[in-house]
């Protein structure tokens, strides 16, 4: 009976989110096929410790491969891992994450493998030999739905398009070792350079608060940041007007050639709204936007709009958060 | 280009053409910049361009040249497979014996945006890949790269030759001289058929994301924001 890979993905020796929302779209599969859902896990010695966090998600079995080399990402040598348990097993669907590294690792593994992948989906419906998903195209102005076909079929989630649910695997654990040397590959991520790791990151945040042109100079971001600090659960973002003067690092930037996000909720400060901009976040569930022309285009896809300057009205709304925040403690 | 009147075509399954005209992709015009500044820092080599699809592509290629390529090729065909695993195996196939040192994509095309094919075209020609560099260094046979990750970034290092795809961060297209399209009128644009591989990803459907309902504006200054923390915490319940 065919069963179904996750590949989990964890950075300095944490499960992601995404790990978890790749397993729990696992355990959907296995669950309408009646198969068992196989998790692949690699990471520095003392990763296998997470197999019982994967196992609540659904982990009937977690293959965890554990190796210094594997402390930074190590492309080649994990897809080659991943494929080899593909080719050995008999897999319906592989489930990445369509994040930064799933963007690399699963068109990767999928190469490797010789087939087709149905990148970075926002849903997906298993049904005979078939699987039928939905991907946004043309920078989100359309929803392409697609047809793959073939066994296994090999799939990226777009993060947070699903919710990771607990649901208990049985949750066996066996070591796997690296078919290939995660120290030898050709192509060597030689560091990791994170940043601020007290802020969310824009993809998992539920509050994304995001500046403009309009905030005038990088020391005004701090504003943005304070809102951001107010709400509690919020990342900061940027546009490329802001990223191009270099007020905020490019891995902030929100749009057509930035980063895709759908928060619940986008408070925009100081922002035209060029289509590039809105490609980016226009599937957010709640937006706000604040702005000194009521002509600006971000008010067209606003769902709550305030004019006025932003050196004004940031502060106050910041001040308001914090109390409405209290006081729902 | 497509920012006024994006429609879905009557068969529902691509984009009406009519009104939108045909550029290069976003990424793929930091590619063809990062290709130029590249051999232009090193004097030496020549950019080559490449592109699958009809006739339509020739104008695409025709930009670059006349941004300083020196040679195209269309992999011709009358429409093109959504499949990047079909649109790889065939560029793989012509890209095979050209002897690039550095063969570049754009991070991800904009109407099929899975960001697929460079690893089909690395696979295939047993070539190391480096997707999504924001900066690229190329000296002495080697390679550095930075790549975007949530919150940061990834120092890479790879031999050459090597398949790279470019994100934002490198180089903005320049603009196409008189001079350059001029020159680009005489350059080689070599169209031969597309060896297009197996198609197993195909598109059963296209539409418009449902509209998002008219939004308000609820009012001007800080005087607006009582009401604006209401609706968040009562209407929109996100706070
Ligand atoms: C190929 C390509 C890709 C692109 N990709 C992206 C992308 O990924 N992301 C992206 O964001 N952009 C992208 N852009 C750029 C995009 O076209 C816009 O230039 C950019 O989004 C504008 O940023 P902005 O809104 O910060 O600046 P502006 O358009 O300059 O807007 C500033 C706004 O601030 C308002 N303002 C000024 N002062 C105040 C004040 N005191 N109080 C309140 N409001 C004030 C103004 O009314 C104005 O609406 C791309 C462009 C191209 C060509
Ligand atoms: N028809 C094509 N012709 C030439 N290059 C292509 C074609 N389709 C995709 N590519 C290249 O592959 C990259 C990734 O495309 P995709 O896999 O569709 O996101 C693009 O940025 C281009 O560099």
């Amino acid at each position: 009976m065919p069963n179904v890979l996750a590949f989990a993905e964890a950075r300095s020796g944490e499960l992601r989110k995404v790990a978890l929302e790749a397993v729990t779209a696992a355990r959907t599969v296995a669950d309408q096929i009646g198969g068992e859902v196989h998790v692949v896990l690699v990471g520095a010695p003392g990763i296998a410790a997470k197999a019982a966090t994967l196992a609540q998600y659904g982990a009937d079995v977690v293959l965890s491969s554990e190796h210094a080399g594997f402390a930074n990402y190590a492309p080649e040598a994990t897809a080659a891992l991943v494929a080899a348990r593909v080719s050995g097993g008999d897999y319906r669907a592989v489930f990445f994450s369509a994040s930064q590294q799933g963007r690399d690792l699963a068109p990767r593994t999928a190469a490797k493998l010789q087939r087709s992948i149905a990148a970075d989906v926002t849903s997906f419906t298993v049904a005979g030999d078939s699987v039928t998903v939905t991907h946004p195209g043309y920078t989100g102005k359309v929803v392409q739905t697609l047809t793959l076909t073939g066994s296994p079929a090999i799939l990226s989630l777009r993060p947070g398009a699903i919710s990771p649910a607990e649901k208990a695997g049985a949750g066996r654990t066996e070591s796997v070792a690296p078919v290939q040397d995660p120290g030898a590959g050709r192509v060597v991520v030689t560091e990791t350079i994170l940043g601020d790791s007290r802020t969310l990151d824009l993809g998992e945040a539920p509050v994304i608060v995001s500046g403009g042109r309009g905030l005038k100079a990088a020391e005004n971001f701090k504003l943005v940041e304070e809102l951001a600090a107010a709400f509690g659960n919020a990342a900061v973002g940027a546009t490329r007007a802001v990223t191009d003067e270099g007020w905020r690092p490019h891995s902030d930037q929100i749009g057509q050639t930035g980063r895709l996000v759908s928060p619940d909720l986008y408070v925009a400060v100081g922002i035209s709204g060029a289509i590039q901009h809105l490609a980016g976040m226009r599937t957010s569930k709640c937006i706000v936007a604040i702005n000194k022309d009521k002509e600006a285009p971000i008010f067209k896809v606003a769902d709550y709009g305030i004019v006025g300057d932003v050196f004004e009205v940031v502060p106050a709304l910041t001040a308001a958060v914090k109390q409405a925040k209290q006081s729902s403690h | 280009e497509m920012d006024v009147n994006f429609k879905i075509a009557p068969s529902g399954l691509s984009v009406d053409e009519t009104g939108l005209k045909w550029d290069m992709s976003d990424f793929d015009g930091y590619a063809v910049e990062a290709a130029l500044q590249l051999t232009e820092k090193l004097g030496a080599g020549e950019v080559h361009v490449i592109s699958l699809g009809p006739d339509v592509v020739q104008e695409t290629l025709r930009k670059a040249l006349s941004m300083g390529a020196a040679k195209a090729v269309q992999l011709k065909c009358d429409s093109v497979p959504f499949d990047p695993a079909a649109i790889g195996a065939a560029l793989a196939a012509e890209l095979k014996d050209g002897g690039y040192d550095l063969i570049m994509f754009g991070k991800m095309s904009i109407d099929g945006a899975s960001g697929a094919t460079q690893f089909v075209v690395a696979e295939r020609l047993g070539l190391p890949i480096v997707h999504g560099c924001s900066k690229l260094e190329i000296a002495d046979g080697k390679g550095t790269a930075r790549r975007e990750i949530e919150g940061g970034g990834e120092l890479v290092s790879f031999p050459l030759p090597a398949v790279v795809s470019i994100d934002e961060g490198i180089a903005r297209p320049r603009y196409p001289s008189l001079k350059g399209i001029m020159a680009a009128k005489k350059k080689p644009l070599e169209a031969k058929p597309a060896q297009l591989g197996e198609v197993n990803l195909t598109v059963a459907k296209m539409e418009l994301p449902p509209p998002r309902a008219a939004g308000r504006i609820i009012g001007e200054g800080a005087a607006a924001v009582p009401e604006l923390v209401a609706l968040l915490q009562n209407e929109a319940k996100v706070l």
